[in-house]
C-alpha cells in the first residue's frame, strides 16, 4: 500500500499557554511545539497497515521548530521517505494550511498516486477547519473521520471502524484512494529507541519541497476578537488542607446529599 | 437573500440527539436577536415524524433520500450545500458529534465560506454574529467573527440547557430534495455494538473516574478501592481507555457514555472538552487534580489541588470509617 | 576527601559487545565459574530467566540473541548485587548487563506503557514525570533559605547542587530538597542550583538500555555545566552521582563530585552542635545500593543518624553490602504495572517487612526514589501508622529546629 501520513506540531499544553498582548495570538515565546497526537496515531496505523500489507510510509510535515526532529523519528519508526513542507505557516486556524498541503501532496513528485492519506482526526488548533476533510475535497477523495481501525484492503476499497458514541461503533467502506481522520491507531504510537532517531539523523535525507505559491494567510475568512483564558462561569470550591482533612470536609459533603 | 439561523439536527439511533435541542436553544438566541427566522434541518430517510419535535424552529425543511439514511458526514455535507445555494441562510449551526464529524468542514469548504469550530457559544454583537470557542483542550478561549456569510458552525454540547431547546409548538414543515451521487463512496456496514459491559454506568448513582493522572493501570486499585467504599463504580477518560486499563464500556465523553451521576468524582482528570461533554450535568462534581488550573475546575462543583494517588486511599480510610 | 573519578571510568563507556574481549573487563567475564552466585542474590532471581551466569553461558556458546529474545532482563533492577558477590570480580552491572539490556530493550515486541511514557517524558522535558522544564525549580520558592540559580545570578560558586528530577518535581522529594537546602545554609556551603536548565542525568535511562536518551542527556548537561564556574558537583541523587563517577568522565567531566549524605557526613561534627532537637525514634537505614554497594558509602549515613540526639539505631536483616534494592533503578521506578501483571512480588515491599521486623519507627533513606517507594509499600501493606519514611536529610533538618 502507497501511505501518506500528514503530520503537524502544535502547542504543547503542558507549557502554560499564555496569549500575546495584541490579544490576537498566542505569545511565541512561551511556546512549546509538540506533535500533533491524533498525527502520532495516524502515523501508527499508517506503520501497522505497511507492517501487514507491505508498501511504503510517506510523512510530509509543514515546517515548524522541531519538526525536523519529528521526521527523524518517523524515519526511525519505519517511515520510508519523509518530506518538510517549506513555506506554509503555522499558527491558528488550519484552513489555510490544510489547503495548502493538499495542493503540496498533488504536486510533491512520485508521491501520488497513493491508498490513502491518514492524518489525525482533530488537532487542539483547529478552529477554523479540520484537515482531514480538507484535503480530501482538494483532492477530490472520499472522507472518514474519528477512524480507531482500517482492515480488509480488497477490490480497491477498505474497511474502516470509526467511533460514534455509547461505545458504539461503525464499519464503513471506503473507495480507495481516501483520506481518513485517525482517533486512535489499533495499538499505542511504538516507542522508538533514541539511538535509532539519531542514527536516522545520519542515515535519512529530509525532503525540502516548496509549497506552490501564494501561501495562503491563515484565517481570512474569520476575524478574531481576541483570545482569552477561559473565564469559568462558575469555579470550583476547592477544598484546602491535607488529604485526611479533604477527606474528611468531603465525608460531610456526600453525608449531606445521602451519599453516604 | 434569506438571512435564517439554520441548526442541522443530530440523530443517533432514529432519535434526535440531546445536542440538537442545546442548538436549537442556541439558536433561537441568535435568530430572535437578529430578528430573522430560526430554521431546523431535518435530513435522513423515514425519518420525517423526528420534524414534529422541533417545534423550537419555526420551520423545518425537511429531506428524505435514501442516500441519507447512513450517517456519512460527506453525503449530509452535500446536500446541506444544495439547499444552502438555494436558500442562502446567515448562519448554519451542525452539532459536532462524532457521528457529523467534519461535515461542518466540508459544508464550509463546498459553499467557499468560513468554516468555526469547537463554538460553545454564539451571538449577535452589533448585528454581526460572533461566536466564542474553546481551544488547546479547553484552555484558551478565542472569540471570532466570520468575514462572509453564510458561516458553518460546529457546535459543542453544553452551550444551553437541552430542555430550552424543546418544544410542544408543532413547526411549519417544508419538505424539500436534494439530488445526491448514487454510488457513495462511503458506506456504512454496520454498526458494532459496545461490549456488554457487567455494569450499566449511566444509571449508577456514583461514579469514580480515572484520568491520565492515575498514571498507571496498578494504580486503578486504588480508585476501586474507593468505589467500593462508596457503592459506586469505577470508569475513566479517553486515555485511560486507550492503554487498556479500562474496556471502552467504561469511557466517558465523546466516543463514551454520558452521564449524569448524583456524584462524579475525577481522579487525575484534566478536563478537556471531549471529557466534560460526558459528564457535566452530573448532580455533584468533585475533581481532584495537581494542576491547578486544570480546566476540569471550572465544572466542578468541588476541587481539591493534591495527588489523587494520596487522595483516594484517605478518601476511602474516611468512608469506611464513617460507614463503620 | 574529595571522590575523584575512578581510573577505569573512561575505559568502559567504549566497550561493545563487538569489541567486548579487546577490554579486561570484557576478558574477565569469560573466567566465570558458573557458581551462581549472582543469580542466588538477585532480588528477582526466580524470574529471571537469564541471571548473568547464564548470559555468560550463552555467550560462550554464541547464543546471545536468546538472551536479547527474552523480556525478563527487564526486571534487573541493577542493584549491583550480582556484581558485589561475583567471586571473580566481573563487572556484571557497569559492563556486561547494560550492554545486554540495551539489545533486550531495543527487541521488546512491545515498550511497557508506563516505562515508555517516562522515557519520551525524559527526552521532551528533562524529567520522568512529563512536568514542564519551567517548574523545575518551582519548589525553590517556600525552601525557606535563599538558593541562588545560576541562569539568574552566573556569578561563580563553591558547589553546583544538582538536585536531580525527583527531588524536584515530586512533593515529597520536594521536601527532601528544602530540608537539604536548611542544611546546606545552616553549615555555609556556597551553593547554587541550576535551576529549569537542570536535566535528568539519565543513570536509569542507562542502566535500562536505553543509551541513545542517556547520551543525549549527557551532553545536554556537559553544555549546561561549560556554561557556569564552580568547583564541584554535590548531588541529592545517587544514580546521578554514578553517572557523573563513571559516565560523564568520557565526555571531559573532571569535577569533583559527591552524594548528598556522604557529603555532609564530611560535616557531621559541624552539624552535631546544631541538631539541638531531640528526636526520639528507632531508626533503620536502607543502604541504597548505588551510595553503598556499589561505592561504599556505608559509615557515612550511620554516623549522622547517630548525631541526631535520641536517635537508636536498628539494623534491618540485610544491610550494608547485602541490602535489599527497593527496586527503582534499572527503570523499575516505571514497571510496577509490568511487574504486577507478572505476579512478582515488589522489592519494596518486601524490604518494608525486613524494616517493620527490626521495631523501628522510622526508616531512613539517602536515595530519591526510596521514599515514594517505601511510603507507597508501607500503605500497600498497611504499616503505614506503625512506620515513617524520612530521608537523612530530613531528619538532619528536623533536628536543627529549634
Amino acid at each position: 500500500m502507497n501511505l501518506v501520513v500528514l503530520m503537524r506540531m502544535v502547542p504543547d499544553v503542558v507549557e502554560e499557554l499564555e496569549i500575546a498582548s495584541d490579544q490576537k495570538s498566542l505569545d511565541q515565546e512561551a511556546l512549546r511545539l509538540i506533535v500533533s497526537e491524533s498525527d502520532d496515531h495516524a502515523l501508527e496505523e499508517a506503520l501497522l497497515l505497511k507492517e501487514r500489507h507491505g508498501g511504503a510510509v510517506t510523512v510530509v510535515a509543514p515546517e515548524a521548530p522541531e519538526a525536523a526532529e519529528l521526521l527523524y523519528t518517523a524515519a526511525a519508526k519505519g517511515a520510508d521517505r519523509v518530506i518538510q513542507l517549506r513555506g506554509i505557516q503555522r499558527g491558528l486556524g488550519v484552513a489555510a494550511m490544510a489547503e495548502a498541503c493538499a495542493a503540496a501532496l498533488s504536486a510533491i513528485p512520485g508521491l501520488l498516486p497513493a491508498d490513502l492519506v491518514l492524518t489525525g482526526t482533530q488537532s487542539i488548533e483547529d478552529l477554523d477547519g479540520l484537515v482531514a476533510p480538507l484535503v480530501a475535497r482538494r483532492l477530490g477523495w472520499p472522507y472518514l473521520g474519528v477512524v480507531t481501525a482500517v482492515s480488509d484492503v480488497s477490490n480497491g476499497a477498505v474497511i474502516v471502524v470509526k467511533e460514534f458514541q455509547a461505545g458504539y461503533r461503525g464499519e464503513f467502506q471506503v473507495s480507495l484512494p481516501a483520506v481518513l481522520g485517525v482517533q486512535a491507531a489499533e495499538k499505542p504510537p511504538r516507542y522508538v529507541p533514541v539511538a535509532k532517531v539519531r542514527a536516522a539523523m545520519k542515515a535519512t535525507k529530509i525532503e525540502e519541497f516548496e509549497a506552490p505559491q501564494p501561501a495562503p494567510e491563515p484565517l481570512q475568512e474569520l476575524a478574531i476578537v481576541a483570545l482569552a483564558k477561559p473565564e469559568a462561569a462558575g469555579h470550583a470550591e476547592m477544598l484546602e488542607g491535607s488529604v485526611e482533612d479533604v477527606a474528611g470536609k468531603l465525608c460531610e459533603l456526600l453525608a449531606e446529599r445521602g451519599l453516604l | 437573500m434569506a438571512a435564517d439561523i439554520w441548526v442541522v439536527a443530530d440523530q443517533w439511533q432514529g432519535r434526535l440527539t440531546d445536542i440538537t435541542f442545546e442548538a436549537l436553544a442556541l439558536g433561537r438566541e441568535v435568530a430572535d436577536a437578529l430578528k430573522v427566522p430560526l430554521e431546523a434541518v431535518l435530513l435522513g430517510h423515514g425519518c420525517a415524524s423526528l420534524a414534529e419535535e422541533l417545534g423550537c424552529a419555526d420551520v423545518v425543511i425537511s429531506v428524505e433520500h435514501p442516500a441519507l439514511a447512513e450517517p456519512v458526514p460527506e453525503t449530509h455535507a452535500q446536500a446541506l450545500a444544495e439547499l444552502a445555494r438555494q436558500r442562502q441562510p446567515r448562519a448554519i449551526l451542525i452539532p459536532a458529534t462524532n457521528t457529523t464529524w467534519g461535515a461542518n468542514t466540508l459544508l464550509a469548504a463546498l459553499l467557499d465560506v468560513p468554516g468555526v469550530n469547537f463554538a460553545v457559544d454564539l451571538k449577535a454583537v452589533d448585528g454581526a454574529l460572533e461566536a466564542r470557542c474553546v481551544l488547546y483542550g479547553g484552555k484558551i478561549e478565542v472569540r471570532v467573527q466570520p468575514r462572509k456569510e453564510p458561516v458553518v458552525i460546529g457546535l459543542w454540547p453544553g452551550a444551553r440547557p437541552a430542555d430550552q431547546g424543546r418544544s410542544e409548538r408543532k413547526p411549519c414543515i417544508e419538505q424539500a430534495s436534494v439530488s445526491l451521487a448514487a454510488e457513495p463512496k462511503v458506506r456504512l456496514k454496520r454498526y458494532i455494538e459496545p461490549e456488554a459491559g457487567e455494569v450499566d454506568l449511566t444509571r449508577q448513582d456514583i461514579l469514580i473516574a480515572v484520568g491520565r493522572g492515575i498514571q498507571s493501570k496498578d494504580n486503578l486499585e486504588l480508585a476501586e478501592e474507593l468505589a467500593q467504599a462508596l457503592g459506586g463504580e469505577i470508569c475513566g477518560s479517553r486515555p485511560v481507555v486507550d492503554q487498556g486499563w479500562l474496556p471502552l464500556s467504561r469511557q466517558i465523553g465523546k466516543s463514551g457514555l454520558t452521564v449524569k451521576p448524583k456524584l462524579y468524582l475525577a481522579l487525575g482528570i484534566s478536563g478537556a472538552p471531549e471529557h466534560v461533554e460526558g459528564m457535566k450535568d452530573s448532580a455533584m462534581i468533585v475533581a481532584v487534580n495537581t494542576d491547578p488550573h486544570a480546566p476540569i475546575f471550572n465544572i466542578a462543583h468541588y476541587g481539591v489541588v493534591a495527588d489523587a494517588l494520596e487522595l483516594a486511599p484517605a478518601l476511602a480510610e474516611a468512608v469506611r470509617a464513617r460507614k463503620g | 576527601m574529595h571522590q575523584a573519578a575512578p581510573a577505569v571510568a573512561t575505559a568502559t563507556y567504549d566497550i561493545t559487545l563487538e569489541n567486548l574481549f579487546e577490554y579486561p573487563e570484557g576478558r574477565r567475564i569469560l573466567t566465570c565459574i558458573q557458581c551462581g552466585m549472582c543469580a542466588g542474590t538477585c532480588p528477582y532471581g526466580e524470574v529471571m530467566d537469564y541471571p548473568p551466569r547464564r548470559i555468560i553461558n550463552m555467550l560462550r556458546a554464541g547464543e546471545l540473541e536468546k538472551v536479547f529474545a527474552s523480556e525478563s532482563l527487564l526486571s534487573c533492577v541493577a542493584c549491583y548485587a550480582c556484581m558485589a558477590k561475583c567471586p571473580r570480580g566481573i563487572r556484571l552491572t557497569e559492563v556486561l548487563l547494560p550492554l545486554v539490556k540495551e539489545q533486550v530493550f531495543i527487541n521488546l515486541p512491545e515498550t511497557p506503557s508506563e516505562l515508555q511514557k517516562a522515557l519520551e517524558n525524559t527526552l521532551r522535558y528533562g524529567n520522568p514525570f512529563g512536568e514542564s522544564s519551567r517548574k523545575r525549580a518551582a519548589w525553590v520558592k517556600t525552601a525557606g533559605v535563599p538558593i541562588r540559580i545560576l541562569s539568574e545570578d552566573p556569578r561563580p560558586v563553591d558547589v553546583l547542587w544538582f538536585v536531580e528530577c525527583q527531588n524536584s518535581y515530586h512533593p515529597r522529594g520536594q521536601e527532601i530538597s528544602r530540608a537539604t537546602a536548611r542544611l546546606f545554609h545552616a553549615l555555609g556551603i556556597d551553593f547554587a542550583i541550576l535551576g529549569n536548565e537542570e536535566k535528568c542525568a539519565g543513570e536509569c535511562a542507562r542502566l535500562l538500555g536505553e543509551t541513545g536518551l542517556f547520551d543525549t542527556l549527557m551532553d545536554y548537561n556537559m553544555a549546561v555545566f561549560a556554561k557556569y564556574k564552580f568547583n564541584r558537583i554535590v548531588t541529592s541523587g545517587a544514580h546521578a552521582y554514578d553517572a557523573f563517577i563513571y559516565q560523564y568522565p568520557e565526555r571531559g567531566f573532571r569535577y569533583p563530585v559527591e552524594q548528598t549524605t556522604p557529603f555532609l557526613g564530611r560535616y557531621v561534627d559541624k552539624l552535631r552542635p546544631l541538631l539541638t532537637r531531640k528526636l526520639p525514634y528507632v531508626v533503620t537505614y536502607h543502604d541504597a545500593c548505588c551510595l553503598g554497594r556499589h561505592n561504599g558509602f556505608y559509615e557515612e549515613p550511620r554516623a549522622l543518624l547517630k548525631a541526631i540526639p535520641g536517635v537508636r539505631l536498628v539494623e534491618m536483616v540485610h544491610n550494608r553490602l547485602n541490602s535489599i534494592c527497593c527496586g527503582g533503578g534499572g527503570g523499575g521506578m516505571w514497571l510496577d504495572t509490568y511487574y504486577k501483571a507478572k505476579g512478582y512480588e515488589r522489592l519494596s515491599e518486601r524490604r518494608v517487612k525486613e524494616a517493620i521486623a527490626t521495631g523501628a519507627d522510622v526508616l531512613a533513606v539517602s536515595c530519591p526514589y526510596e521514599i515514594s517507594r517505601f511510603e507507597d509499600a508501607l500503605k500497600v501493606l498497611g504499616y503505614d501508622h506503625k512506620m515513617v519514611v524520612r530521608d537523612v536529610t530530613e531528619l538532619l533538618a528536623e533536628a536543627m529546629e529549634a
